[in-house]
């Protein structure tokens, strides 16, 4: 079974995401900022991040920063789920080494397709 | 809705679109076709079938008949088909039209253009091997409405989601202010053209691939042997034939077979087993 890290501030989100996520067979582990996110990472890789961008403490962007100058951070899969929803968000966001983008409003089918384009599933 | 008029109406559909619509779709002639008879300013659907039933009027068996189409695309939808196109059926015709360069592709079914540009997208992405050469993309369907769409080549933010990798939305795409519009470069790749699957094929010229995907479900078996039988015509025996995931040459026609281990892509029943060896390959 694959992990994933959701992260997002909203509790309803990352509840969202997680019923999407389990129903795909992912084993989701949350966290609430990119801080914590990235403490996360640090004690276990996850295969996945879910990542949002607008978080207090360390933003996703940020936190994709830093997570790929950590050891063993360029290997999850990152995919941006955020209503960021311009194309110089987008672009920055893979340019920093995200994988995919997903723009919220998002539901099962669009993170379906978009974990099949990354060959997670 | 009665049983006399839901038969006008599906009989109608099958005539003019091969629609066949089971009984148990009524739902589906209501909830389109009410908004037609209120846009009318008639005030029930009974009163739309009456219209028909007494004046034909072929401006309005064109809007229901357009109505009732089932649009739904989406970008490399299904993956596969796709990657095959890129990986076996372009190769090979590079080689096989070396002499040429000319290479015909139609879109059969192209509703709001996903499909024909999710092809311009992969021939752009191989523009270096394609130098010199011309390849046409035509984009056809029975509906005026989807075609403009796709001309227009405007999608909402979720049909952008549906199966179009982040990198090439980057790339091949405007922002216009919630939607997003396909480049120029890529729209002018596809020639869009009204066109009814029922009617004859000769003023479509020749092609060497073909797409027909998702819309042969919706047609009864002798139609659908028609349309195939039609098709091999149009191809040459070294061409090759698309269809969607629920769709078959299988019990319809022997004009095509399905390439073994490849989903979805057809050859003619005259294909050599070099051919046939080469679009296995991969
Ligand atoms: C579900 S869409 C398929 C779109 C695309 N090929 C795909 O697979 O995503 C089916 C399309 O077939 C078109 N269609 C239905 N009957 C047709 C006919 N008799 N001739 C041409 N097009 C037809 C409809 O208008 C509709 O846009």
């Amino acid at each position: 079974m694959k992990s994933c890290l959701v992260v997002d501030d909203s509790k309803i989100i990352r509840k969202v995401a997680r019923r999407i996520l389990e129903e795909l067979n992912f084993d989701i582990q949350e966290a609430v900022d990119g801080q914590d996110a990235l403490d996360n990472c640090k004690s276990a890789m996850p295969d996945v991040v879910l990542l949002d961008w607008n978080m207090p403490v360390m933003n996703g962007l940020d936190f994709l920063k830093a997570l790929r100058k950590t050891e063993g951070g360029a290997e999850p899969v990152v995919v941006f789920c955020t209503t960021e929803n311009d194309m110089s968000h987008i672009s920055a966001a893979i340019s920093a080494g995200a994988d995919e983008y997903i723009m919220k409003p998002f539901d099962r089918e669009i993170i379906e397709s978009k974990f099949v384009q990354v060959g997670l599933l | 809705m009665r049983s006399e008029d839901f038969e006008l109406i599906s009989g109608l559909l099958k005539q003019r679109s091969g629609l066949i619509l089971p009984a148990d779709k009524v739902y589906l002639l209501e909830s389109r076709l009410t908004p037609i008879a209120h846009k009318r300013g008639l005030e029930t659907l009974d009163d739309l079938v009456n219209e028909v039933r007494l004046k034909r009027k072929e401006d309005l068996l064109v809007e229901i008949t357009e109505a009732m189409t089932t649009n739904e695309s989406f970008f490399f939808r299904d993956n596969k088909p796709f990657d095959l196109f890129k990986d076996t059926v372009m190769p090979q015709l590079i080689e096989s039209r070396a002499n040429q360069k000319r290479i015909r592709i139609w879109c059969a079914a192209a509703s709001t253009g996903q499909e024909p540009y999710s092809l311009a997208i992969i021939l752009k992405e191989m523009a270096a091997k394609l130098v010199g050469w011309k390849v046409e993309i035509v984009g056809t369907d029975i509906s005026q409405q989807v075609l403009d769409k796709a001309k227009e080549g405007m999608f909402s933010q979720f049909e952008v989601q549906r199966g179009l990798p982040i990198q090439l939305l980057i790339k091949y795409f405007n922002q216009v202010g919630d939607l997003w519009q396909i480049s120029d470069d890529i729209k002018t790749m596809v020639t869009y053209k009204m066109f009814n699957l029922l009617e004859p094929f000769s003023s479509l010229g020749s092609f060497d691939v073909i797409f027909c995907r998702n819309v042969l479900i919706y047609f009864d078996q002798p139609t659908k042997t028609q349309v195939l039988e039609k098709m091999r015509k149009l191809i040459p025996d070294d061409g090759t034939l698309f269809l969607g995931a629920a769709e078959t040459v299988l019990g319809i026609t022997d004009q095509f077979k399905p390439v073994q281990g490849q989903r979805g892509l057809y050859s003619t029943s005259n294909a050599t087993d070099d051919l046939i060896g080469k679009l296995k390959a991969v």
